[in-house]
């Protein structure tokens, strides 16, 4: 098996105060990886140094083979890593099309062309991919009359317009409604089962959880404690101890995501 | 050494009178997050009340000193009728609203204050009881600076007590570092910020009246002191009031020595130091992140191309603009040279304002720049007039390329401030470096060449410069580098993530702007036959601004609507006794009843129709 991350040692300290500390995990082609742990765990320091917003003490990011350590977050972009916001960025002055359209116009080097009409270029592309999401009929409409569901939609077709290698999401159903979190995370499972993209997640909501990762990464004060598949997971005592003994539940967890 | 000494307390005795007026301004900003341009013209108030006072009751220290109080104290019940009638309708408006609507204040207290107190500048009684020098280390030293070093640290003290050991203090500190916590509070925000509003417009008096012994009062006082206030709240940073007593010691201190070595220095030191401060340290010294923008604005709509009905409107007025010269008289002309220029300036702005959201206070600076490089290269290197107008844009589009590096890495009001140093220096440098600008005298004989003299021949050479570079920024406005710049302004955050360089991006459209200002500059200088100073100012800038405003921010038709209008407002009112007053009155009711401007009317009423028909 080939694997497209691997993560070697990779921390973290603000103040002193360890955040991250030597993570290791790979990721195999193909896999739907979850990354969890109560709040303040190291999750999101985690994503911020793989995409390239945060540099980290000590580690190695390594992406088919490349470093990423030490890019520029638009470098890493190129490479092949697309992400998705905890709380959704989008073009609020573009329609919903345009937004995966200036994507497109990113990933092709065209953003310095001064004379072609941008609404004009790669139309198709863009539509197959919001078909992809099931948007193709909100194409038209100005992205800041979106409901906030559909935002989160239109960011993963956006995260998936340069066809990355892999597809990294931090909260993706934060601040969704639990119907539309099951059916979110049932079309990124739908999209790596086509093939072609592997994902890391961060997710509160372990029924979105245990229905769809492949594997599960649980995260503790910085530091990885288990890993397995979620019924190893749920049987895991140290886990257990983790979210009961601090006085929530795997069901609470989620409630105030 | 008594020299050294005696120029630092020369200096000492400016930073006080400069600490007054821009904490004040400080206060307001921190609170309300408003750029207030008026603040000059509560400084100059204050300094006429003063005057008027103070003569009445002359002779004695009482009279003195209760004239400058009352007259203060007056000042900030003006402050008090401004915020209630007109800043408390646009604290939720786009910065630039905010400035222009003040901008309008200051027009309209000019024309008043002539009116009050007439033209001539009037020179006040010296303050009873420190009218005499006494000498320090053998070097004579007014007591009356004596006096204002005294005040200075003792204002800067009472704030401080104000603020710390009051209610109300600790709600102002609240409110600046995090507005909506103070909202969500259930302080009542709006009296609080009157309350901020009436305390800064009275220290603006304060400082105002203070000056009255030092110099004698004139209506250029409010735009002279502005600029230098501005620089010292953004070194300071914005909302820190002991950041603006540093600053103000900084500077005034820095150039008691300065001009011993460098005499010209005085005009361009204050925004070099605001340069240097905001490229080390983006929020000034004691700012914070955070406190850089003002309201956030409402998303703009998606782009559309023009429906065939306006393109056929367009093109119809672009034909009989074309035509014109076949019917109108020469005075039409070069009033129709001034539209195409006003024009194509506007449009540049609003390229890097309404589509990079990068709001900027000086782009006179490239307009200027690009009108003194084609008359210098036709003075100095004996260019003809084409070359010249390719020579000018260069000059402008590399100027824009140096401070546009600087400016880009900041946003917001920083942003803004910082294109306003640039301008700023360009504009000291021009005004004082005599043996190559003219200084005030300008460069004269800048005409177009021999076959382009007559009035309808140049008329098409601006027509095909203007027309053709207006219809370029449109084009740009929906190309993807465009797209990628309104991308940027919607969230910067976003574009990098799909790998845009945005620094990079914003800086290619920074110069970009720049550029066609400048061939806009070249256009006017070879129309008028002669550049001046004025032509890089606060006010040509400024200018922009409303013209931009005016049309509607919103629209890409809206910087052409506001150019028009702008210019036959401007040649009818200027022809009127008061017309300060007038256009300051338009100013505001544009500001508060039709915030969108004329283009935003104009869809209003062409949907209203549209909806009648329906
Ligand atoms: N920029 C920062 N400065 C200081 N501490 C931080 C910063 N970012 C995160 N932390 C701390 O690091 C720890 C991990 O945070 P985070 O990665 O956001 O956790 P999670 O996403 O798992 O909730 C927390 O204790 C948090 O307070
Ligand atoms: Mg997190």
């Amino acid at each position: 098996m080939t694997h497209v991350l691997e993560v070697r040692g990779l921390s973290k300290s603000f103040d002193g105060v360890h955040a991250v500390r030597g993570v290791d995990f790979d990721l195999t082609e193909g896999e739907f990886l979850a990354l969890i742990g109560p709040n303040g765990a190291g999750k999101t320091t985690c994503f911020n140094m793989l995409n390239g917003y945060l540099r980290p003490d000590a580690g190695s990011v390594r992406l088919r083979g490349a470093e990423l350590i030490g890019r520029p977050p638009r470098k890493i972009w190129r490479m092949g890593v697309g992400r998705t916001f905890q709380i959704t960025a989008t073009f609020l002055s573009m329609t919903v099309l345009e937004n995966v359209q200036m994507a497109l116009i990113s990933h092709h080097h065209r953003v310095f062309d001064l004379f072609s009409r941008a609404t004009r270029l790669y139309v198709e592309q863009a539509m197959a991919l919001l078909e992809l999401v099931s948007m193709q009929d909100q194409a038209r409409r100005a992205c800041s009359e979106l409901a906030y569901g559909d935002l989160k939609r239109l960011e993963l077709a956006i995260a998936l317009a340069h066809e990355p290698a892999l597809l990294l999401m931090d909260e993706p159903t934060a601040g969704m409604a639990p119907s539309e979190r099951i059916a979110l995370m049932a079309l990124t499972a739908e999209i790596v089962a086509k093939g072609g993209v592997s994902v890391v997640f961060t997710e509160h909501d372990m029924d979105v959880v245990f229905a769809h990762a492949h594997r599960i990464l649980v995260l503790n004060r910085g530091e990885l404690i288990a890993e397995g598949s979620g019924a190893e997971i749920r049987a895991n005592p140290l886990v257990q101890e983790v979210y009961l003994g601090g006085g929530t539940s795997f069901v609470q967890e989620g409630a105030h995501a | 050494m008594g020299f050294y000494f005696a120029q630092l307390l020369t200096g000492l005795a400016n930073a006080s009178s400069l600490f007054l007026i821009a904490s004040g301004l400080s206060i307001i900003f921190g609170v309300t997050r408003i750029v207030n341009f008026a603040h000059g013209s509560f400084y100059m108030v204050g300094a006429y009340l003063t005057y008027t006072l103070v003569t009445m009751w002359s002779g004695s220290v009482l009279g003195f000193w209760g004239g400058v109080i009352l007259a203060a104290a007056a000042v900030g019940l003006l402050g008090l009728v401004i915020e209630l009638t007109i800043l408390r309708r646009i604290y939720k408006a786009p910065e630039l609203f905010q400035l222009v609507a003040t901008f309008g204040v200051v027009l309209i207290v000019q024309d008043v204050t002539l009116a009050i107190w007439g033209a001539e500048d009037l020179l006040g009684p010296r303050a009873p009881g420190l009218d005499r020098a006494v000498r320090i280390m053998g070097e004579p030293i007014p007591e009356y600076d004596l006096a204002l070093i005294a005040i200075g640290p003792a204002v800067l003290l009472a704030i401080w007590l104000l603020f710390h050991r009051t209610r109300w203090g600790v709600l102002v500190r609240a409110a600046t570092q995090d507005r909506e916590m103070v909202g969500a509070l259930g302080v009542n925000q709006a009296w609080l910020f009157s309350a901020a509003f009436v305390l800064g417009a009275f220290l603006a008096g304060l400082g105002g009246a203070l000056q009255i012994p030092r110099e004698a009062v004139s209506l250029q006082m409010d735009l002279s002191i502005i600029g230098e206030a501005f620089v010292v709240v953004v070194i300071g940073g914005m909302g820190s009031v002991s950041g603006a007593f540093v600053a103000a010691v900084l500077i005034s201190v820095l150039n008691a020595f300065a001009i011993l070595v460098f005499p010209q220095i005085s005009i361009v030191l204050p925004f070099v130091v605001m340069a240097v401060v905001l490229i080390v340290r983006p929020y000034g010294l004691f700012g914070k992140p955070g406190s850089e923008h003002g309201a956030p604005e409402e998303p703009d709509q998606p782009l559309t191309l023009m429906s065939q009905r306006s393109a056929m409107v367009l093109a119809t007025a672009v034909a009989l603009l074309a035509l014109s010269p076949a019917v109108a008289a020469d005075f039409t002309m070069i009033l129709l040279v001034d539209v195409m220029v006003a024009t194509l300036f506007a449009v540049s702005l609003h390229f890097m304002m309404g589509i990079g959201g990068m709001v900027s206070f000086g782009h006179a600076a490239y307009f200027g720049v690009g009108a003194y490089g084609a008359a210098m290269a036709v003075k100095f290197f004996d260019f003809g007039m084409l070359p010249a107008m390719v020579f000018g844009p260069v000059c402008a589009a590399t100027a824009a390329i140096f401070f546009g590096w600087f400016c880009v890495r900041l946003s917001g009001v920083y942003l803004a401030m910082l294109t306003l140093a640039a301008a700023q220096i360009l504009w000291g440098v021009t005004f004082q470096w005599q043996d190559f600008t003219g200084g005030d005298d300008g460069i004269l004989g800048v005409w177009p060449a021999k076959w382009a003299s007559s009035d309808q021949v140049y008329f098409y050479v601006a027509f095909v410069l203007c027309i053709g570079g207006i219809w370029f920024l449109r084009r740009a406005a929906h190309s993807p580098f465009g797209y990628t710049l309104r991308g940027i302004r919607d969230s910067q955050t976003r574009a990098e993530a799909i790998g845009i360089n945005t620094n990079l991006h914003q800086w290619m459209g920074f110069a970009l702007a720049g550029g066609f200002a400048g061939l806009a500059g070249v256009v006017f200088a070879f129309s008028k036959g002669s550049v001046f100073p004025d032509s890089l100012g606060i006010a040509q800038s400024i200018d922009g601004l409303i013209m931009v405003l005016l049309g509607g921010i919103h629209a890409l038709a809206g910087p052409i609507f506001g150019a028009v209008a702008f210019v036959m407002i401007e040649d009818w009112v200027t022809r009127l006794d008061y017309w300060r007053f007038i256009f300051g009155a338009i100013i505001l009711i544009v500001v508060l009843l039709a915030p969108d401007g004329i283009a935003g009317g104009v869809r209003r009423l062409l949907r209203a129709v549209k909806g009648g028909a329906a």
